[in-house]
């Protein structure tokens, strides 16, 4: 249908718009928050794509909990803005690997445009429309744990690595003396955020 | 293109979010009220029979404060946060059934089903966009660049999505029963009763997972006994500290509509929706009125009654106590649908 | 109609815009988000050839893919914030030394 060719541009258009932002300009919170209007694009395409479900967990998961987790970051880092090193001009190969980076990518990008072109796929619609191949929640959990069950269950042992590992990094007994600035020319933040865990008195009748 | 179904689901679509509207109103007098008897004292008066207009004169007050920036803050963000949680609290209705189908008194060919969008994934995108209801706070609390804020902020945000965990869990207890993710199932498989008296509520089969569900609500939208992250003792007013007039006035909003949800998806989950004795199907809605507005009245009674939680004692509870309590919920949930089929 | 090599091109042009972020940027907290960015080009990928193929291959390696990416963004986190505690600074330029 007409209908679903106009909501794809649509989507696709703010997708490309947002990502494009996200590293365009510099305030990393503003940065986050395009990412995460980006993730509603990219969900509102999957449900075109017949993959409801996917579209959800992709909100729960990437919008909802690993964006408030970058975006918590950012803001007890207090991250500086990025023009402020860009108008010192930070170090001195930087224009020649800029120019080189954006290089790359496009050619990545006209490469892959051309890939496609030859492989004579322009045109292949999706077979059966709406409702033809939709796979319903039960059915997509028979094969998850069905077929792919050992790669569910490395999954989630990586989840508990990935856990254990970030408490251990970011641990405050790790924090080593700190050594002075290595390069003058980065400005240090001023008043950055105290972490949380310093301010809570920590006697709770829930402690032994 | 334009035939009288699609008029029906726009009228449907208004319909809600004007009663979405109203319920906010009418919860803004019925706790100032209720609060007042549980005090022993009158409440709202004069404005009105028995003071029932007080909400309308709250809005005029309202909308004629001074909109106050501070100068510091950052203006996009400061204009955007309210925006974000008034339209996450109202999106989050939009799947909730409230009534069976019906053909408005044989007006249409087809039945439109009492709810604005009939989804598949309707439980999870309830989930989905009560996370992204966090983002309002968290950003209001950044944008103001006052430490009161930005302290509520985190600390709310933190609350929220720790008690996102067992408030999933409870969901999942129901699915497990249900054998289905869209509400209008749940609903329906709760329909009829046993030995003609007990209703055939999820209640009945799993008490547990809705005081976990409850007690996850409550603290997901940051209401007493879980409003530390507000609580005008200590933090001023937390992260809306800095807003006045219309944008508070959004953010207050927006916890009323959170609360309605919270109970109504309740009401879906384990109070059997619309079904109820004595009334016939098409008038189920009655009975879905009924059973919200019983939930809220409990709402706004534990606010009055209870003590606040300290944020360490709100946070220890929320991931030793509940969370466990919840997964072993889940557990004896699937044993018990494994062995009785 | 929306054909399968609109999704591809869009995808492409996703996963270009990524690598030009992790190529251009200075801010590491902005190359993690460049990352993600790259991820979700190719979770693209994966549901619109799920879909051509009428298989839900495409759907399962997906929940796999989001699963990773939270994995990794929460330890990429961490190591950032261990870096920042240590030097005060988010550009990847000043962690060119082996020293400290």
């Amino acid at each position: 249908m007409a209908s679903d060719l106009i909501l794809f541009y649509a989507f696709g258009a703010i997708a490309v718009a947002a990502t494009l932002l996200v590293i365009a300009q510099s305030n990393p919170i503003y940065s986050v928050l395009l990412l995460i209007a980006s993730f509603m694009a990219l969900a509102g395409l999957y449900v075109l794509l017949d993959a409801p479900f996917v579209a959800v967990t992709q909100i729960i998961v990437y919008a909802g909990a690993i964006m408030v987790l970058f975006l918590f970051v950012v803001m007890l880092l207090n991250a500086p803005r990025e023009d402020a090193l860009e108008a010192s001009g930070s170090t001195e190969e930087s224009t020649g690997a800029r120019a080189l980076g954006l290089v790359l990518a496009m050619a990545m990008a006209i490469e892959l445009v051309w890939a496609l072109n030859r492989t004579r796929i322009l045109g292949f619609a999706f077979p059966e429309g709406r409702g033809g191949t939709s796979w319903s929640v039960a059915e997509l959990g028979r094969i998850l744990f069905g077929n792919y069950a050992f790669a569910f269950e490395a999954t989630s042992i990586l989840i508990l690595i990935a856990m254990v590992g970030a408490i251990t990094l970011a641990g405050r007994h790790l924090t080593e003396k700190r050594i002075p600035n290595p390069d003058p020319r980065i400005p240090s933040p001023e008043s950055r955020i105290p972490s949380p865990e310093s301010r809570i008195p920590s006697r709770s009748p829930w402690q032994a | 293109m334009v035939t009288p179904f699609v008029i029906a689901q726009l009228a449907m679509l208004g319909f809600v979010f004007f009663m979405l509207l109203n319920s906010a109103a009418v919860m803004v007098y019925v706790e100032r009220k209720v609060a007042a008897r549980i005090q022993q004292r009158m409440g709202p008066w004069l404005v009105g029979p028995y003071g029932a207009l007080q909400p309308l004169a709250d809005i005029v007050k309202l909308m004629f404060k001074e909109e106050l920036r501070p100068k510091a803050a950052d203006s996009i963000l400061f204009a955007l946060a309210p925006v974000i949680s008034a339209v996450a609290a109202f999106t989050a209705f939009s799947v909730v059934p409230f009534g069976t189908e019906t053909t408005l008194f044989g007006l249409l060919d087809r039945p439109v089903p009492l709810q604005v969008a009939d989804v598949n994934v309707a439980v999870l995108v309830v989930f989905a966009v009560t996370s992204m209801g966090v983002y309002g706070i968290v950003l209001a609390g950044w944008s103001s660049n006052s430490k009161y804020s930005l302290l509520g902020a985190l600390r709310s945000s933190a609350q929220m999505i720790s008690y996102e965990l067992s408030y999933g869990m409870a969901l999942a207890s129901v699915l497990v029963l249900a054998g289905s993710l869209s509400l209008r199932d749940i609903v329906n498989a709760q329909a009829g009763s046993w030995l003609h008296v007990i209703p055939r509520w999820y209640l009945f089969l799993q008490p547990l997972g809705f005081f976990i569900f409850m007690t996850a609500g409550v603290a997901e939208t940051n209401r007493a006994p879980f409003d530390f992250p507000e609580a005008e003792q200590e933090l001023v007013a937390g992260y809306h500290t800095e807003y006045s007039s219309m944008s508070f006035a959004m953010f207050f909003m927006a916890e009323y509509i959170n609360m309605v949800t919270v109970s109504a998806v309740a009401t879906d989950l384990f109070l059997g929706g619309w079904h109820g004795p004595f009334l016939p199907e098409y008038l189920g809605w009655i009975w879905f009125l009924l059973k919200v507005s019983f939930l809220l009245f409990f709402y706004v009674w534990m606010r009055w009654t209870l003590p606040r939680y300290r944020y360490d004692q709100l946070m220890q509870f929320g991931w030793k106590v509940l969370l466990p309590l919840s997964v072993v919920n889940l557990l004896l949930t699937s044993a018990g649908v494994l062995y009785f089929g | 109609m929306a054909g399968l090599i609109h999704y591809l091109v869009l995808s492409g042009v996703l996963f270009a815009i990524g690598m030009m972020g992790v190529f251009l940027r200075r801010n590491v907290i902005t190359m993690l988000l460049s990352i993600e960015v790259m991820l979700n080009a190719v979770n693209l990928t994966f549901i619109a050839f799920g879909r051509f193929l009428g298989s839900p291959d495409g759907q399962i390696i997906v929940f796999f893919v989001i699963t990773v990416a939270a994995a990794e963004a929460a330890v990429g986190l961490a190591i950032v914030i261990a870096l920042f505690r240590h030097t005060e600074s988010l550009n990847p330029d000043a962690f060119r030394e082996l020293k400290g």
